[in-house]
């Protein structure tokens, strides 16, 4: 029976570290979809894990940090949609300036506020049993026996789904990522809504900075996100530019960080450096795999200008 | 008010875009069920008025009345609400869609929880349903359901019209749009459009097209150089005058021609097939030979395979099997500039893109195939001099308007750079020629001179393989002409017995069209 709390233990940390992936790709993919791409994503989810950490430790309050860092990742990402949305900057190299930024922010406000405590930790949040069917044997506690982020985030992915495929703002926002001058002419704003997606992609991904050091750790380290921001990107191409495909494609890299933890854990003979490798690895491997693939929205990075 | 106000008045509209004033001090009236042509040629200004119209341009002056009353317009959705629909030439259709979902994009509120039943979509069959609805009530054939990617050029037109039927207009803007269209598509539009006037919508209609004027229009704008030059009502005028105002001057609407005296066969092109990426056959099997000294036309719709065919020839394109032989020499596997040096020249459908570097000068340009040789290169050296003096002659031959060989061709007009593809290519002699849509976008004038160019290359004894979407421009200057469909030839007829009907069946790959008109032409000789 043993194999079975260990199967169970890799599959409980498989949907813990996928929730984070999943905040940020889910988010992700509405700013491509409407024909944004944002690869500042690891620095805002920094942004968010500093905020996060840093109000949940004054206020004592984690929701109170998880709010906060939504709306600081959010500013962010309205900043980054003026500079490529209203100016029509190039994407990749405004991403990449919110990169640093979020990677520079983020150290300077641990170190200018925490450096002299010396009780760092928070009480992190905890998991919450769902009567019933926290029950049932090994998916009981991998799915009703966490916290109330990755519940959140589990069922985040169908309700994004539900209103990409079936609703008006849905059809909006796939029509401006498509041909956003059809959308012009059919009466939408392209501008407000490539807005609107980019600031909603910026809050998720700072929810998922925030679930990094308020949920799943207990205080914030510099540099925490190691590359989860990219891992999503790849997440959103190898979900095909759906939320469920996303939610999918986060368990698989969550499944790829587990294991390298439990295999560390298990005291396996191989260098613990190529085990922490595997979650990037993998990235490398499915994007490879889905090269040529073209399910990409058409618009996707191509700034909108208004000409006859 | 004794008399109702027109449903649309345009005063004084003027637009000016850097130097070029694109419209000046531009007056217009539509009435209630009226069709309205609004004629000029490329770059007089049409698409421009239009576009002020439907709120995509803001103009610098001038006022806007619909039905009496003032109106400004700064964005499509305010030209919507005002009821103004507008079917542009590059249709506005998002192609991953189905055509119910393009048609309601932008109709509803996006996101209100108190009509949250307008915002919500569960039910994809009821949406179908009521667009369908639309459909059926205009005599439209479309099926709702169909995503936009898989219907055909006609069809996507339709589409654009429901979603303007849709949205309740009741003034409808087309942008040329007959020009992705086959001659009966055309006329089952024509059908249409008078329909809807009959039912009290204004339609404004841009074209460059004569006769589409007189066969659809009650009154006709014509516009030259962004200013109104002459307003008609349509059964008081006749194509010779209408012409005249569009391009300031006589023009004779006829090719003169001789009789070709065709040679033996320079280009053979047997068997070419192209197969892309996604396993389509955008060439299929495609035989052909053009004897010097004659003109092989090649219609078709635009997309099924005329860029292809193209591009194969002069070595850009490699096929996926077949051959393609030129004065007796195979082309495949050269590379286009071997195939160049073997004396096929190509005019380039696009001349912006693939015919000209539009940064470098005209003397530049003029060299761009044999820069690196004497007398333009000596010892690795580029020869200005050389290279200006060989300008300043093909300048003067081919009647290029420019104040200096050194200025950008950029600014130059489009017949003049098009002046500029021709000298080169043709100052070479080429034994083959290749000229894709060699007069796409080009004024009266320009296209005169094209035609002129390519005939005495014909005479010269040239073997010119035509490929063109303007139908008329096929009919005008071919001796022999194939109809290409799917990247077949589907029907070959001689050009001075081509019927535009059956050409035009077979450019809609109608079965039969092919024997239809082999008969016909029989017939003709008995």
């Amino acid at each position: 029976m043993e194999w079975i709390v260990g199967l169970q233990a890799l599959l409980q940390a498989t949907v813990r570290m996928a929730t984070p992936l999943t905040f940020t790709a889910v988010g992700e993919t509405y700013g491509e979809r409407a024909g944004v791409i944002n690869i500042g994503l690891e620095g805002l989810m920094l942004i968010g894990a500093v905020v996060a950490y840093a109000v949940a430790f004054t206020s004592g309050s984690i929701w109170l940090g998880v709010l906060a860092a939504a709306l600081a990742a959010m500013v962010f990402g309205v900043l980054f949609g003026i500079v490529t949305i209203t100016f029509g900057a190039n994407q990749i190299v405004a991403g990449a300036a919110l990169n640093l930024v979020g990677l520079g922010l983020s150290s300077f406000i641990y170190r200018a506020f925490f450096s002299n405590v010396t009780d760092r930790a928070i009480q992190p949040l905890g998991s919450v049993k769902i009567p019933l069917l926290s029950q049932i044997p090994v998916l009981g506690p991998v799915l009703f026996e966490q916290n109330l982020l990755v519940y959140i985030a589990l069922l985040l992915a169908p309700l994004a789904a539900l209103v990409l495929n079936r609703t008006m703002l849905g059809l909006a926002i796939r029509s401006v990522g498509e041909h956003p001058k059809a959308a012009e002419t059919a009466g939408l704003s392209v501008v407000g809504l490539r807005y609107g997606a980019v600031a909603f992609g910026a809050l998720m991904a700072g929810v998922g900075g925030a679930y990094l050091s308020v949920a799943y750790a207990n205080q914030f380290v510099e540099n925490m996100v190691a590359g989860r921001g990219f891992i999503a990107l790849a997440i959103v191409v190898f979900g095909r530019w759906s939320p469920m495909g996303a939610l999918w494609a986060s368990l698989l890299f969550g499944f790829t960080f587990a294991l390298q933890l439990r295999l560390q854990a298990a005291n396996v003979q191989i260098a613990y450096q190529f085990l922490q490798i595997l979650p990037y690895v993998a990235t490398i491997v499915a994007m490879i795999l889905l090269h040529g693939q073209s399910a990409q929205p058409k618009a996707l990075g191509v700034p909108y200008t208004e000409r006859a | 008010m004794s008399e109702q106000a027109p449903r649309l008045r345009l005063a004084g509209i003027s637009k000016h875009f850097g130097s070029i004033q694109a419209n000046n001090d531009v007056s217009l009236e539509v009435a209630a069920g009226e069709i309205h042509c609004l004629l000029g040629e490329n770059g007089a200004g049409k698409s421009t008025l239009m576009n002020i119209l439907y709120g995509l341009v803001r103009p610098d002056a001038g006022k806007i009345f619909l039905d009496g009353r003032p109106v400004t317009i700064h964005s499509p959705h305010q030209a919507i609400e005002l009821g103004i629909g507008m079917v542009h030439q590059h249709f506005m259709l998002v192609p991953t869609l189905t055509v119910a979902e393009n048609v309601i994009l932008g109709t509803r509120s996006l996101l209100s929880l108190r009509r949250l039943r307008e915002s919500v979509l569960w039910d994809r069959r009821a949406i179908e349903r009521r667009v369908g609805d639309v459909v059926q009530r205009y005599g439209l054939k479309i099926n709702p359901g169909a995503r936009v990617a898989s219907l055909s050029v006609g069809e996507q037109q339709r589409v654009e019209i429901v979603k303007a039927l849709y949205r309740g207009v009741n003034l409808l803007i087309l942008d040329e749009p007959t020009a992705v269209l086959t001659p009966q598509e055309t006329t089952e539009l024509f059908k249409t459009l008078r329909s809807f006037a009959a039912s009290g919508l204004s339609i404004i209609l841009i074209t460059h097209k004569l006769h589409e004027v007189m066969e659809i229009s009650d009154r006709v704008t014509v516009l030259r150089d962004g200013k109104v030059v002459g307003r008609r009502t349509t059964c008081e005028t006749d194509m010779h005058e209408l012409a005249g105002l569009m391009v300031g001057r006589d023009v004779r609407l006829t090719v003169e021609k001789t009789l070709a005296r065709p040679g033996a066969p320079v280009l053979m092109i047997e068997n070419l097939t192209v197969v892309d990426d996604e396993g389509r056959r955008l060439l299929d099997n495609l035989s052909l030979q053009v004897a010097a000294g004659e003109i092989l036309g090649v219609a078709g719709v635009d997309g099924n395979g005329q860029r292809e065919l193209a591009l194969a020839i002069i070595g850009i394109l490699r096929p996926t099997s077949g051959e393609i032989i030129a004065n007796g020499q195979s082309l495949i596997g050269r590379t286009p500039r071997q195939i160049a040096d073997a004396g096929v020249r190509h005019i380039p459908e696009d001349r912006q893109q693939m015919g000209l570097i539009l940064e470098f000068s005209v003397a530049d340009n003029f060299v761009l195939k044999a820069f690196d040789r004497p007398p333009y290169t000596i010892h690795g050296l580029l020869q200005p001099s050389a290279i200006i003096a060989y300008a300043q002659t093909l300048i003067e031959r081919f009647d290029v308007r420019t104040p200096s060989p050194t200025l950008p061709v950029a600014n130059l007009s489009g017949g003049n750079q098009q002046k500029v593809v021709l000298g080169r290519e043709l100052d070479s002699r080429p034994r083959v020629l290749v000229a894709a849509q060699p007069t796409r976008g080009l004024d009266v004038g320009a296209t005169e001179y094209v035609h002129k160019a390519l005939l005495a290359q014909r005479d010269a004894g040239a073997a010119i393989l035509l490929i063109s979407t303007d139908l008329e421009e096929v009919l005008a200057l071919s001796d022999r002409i194939v109809v290409l469909y799917e990247g077949r030839i589907v029907g070959e007829v001689p050009g001075d017995r081509a019927n535009v009907q059956q050409i035009g069946l077979m450019m809609a790959g109608v079965q039969g069209a092919q024997s239809a008109a082999r008969q016909e032409a029989n017939m003709n000789e008995v």
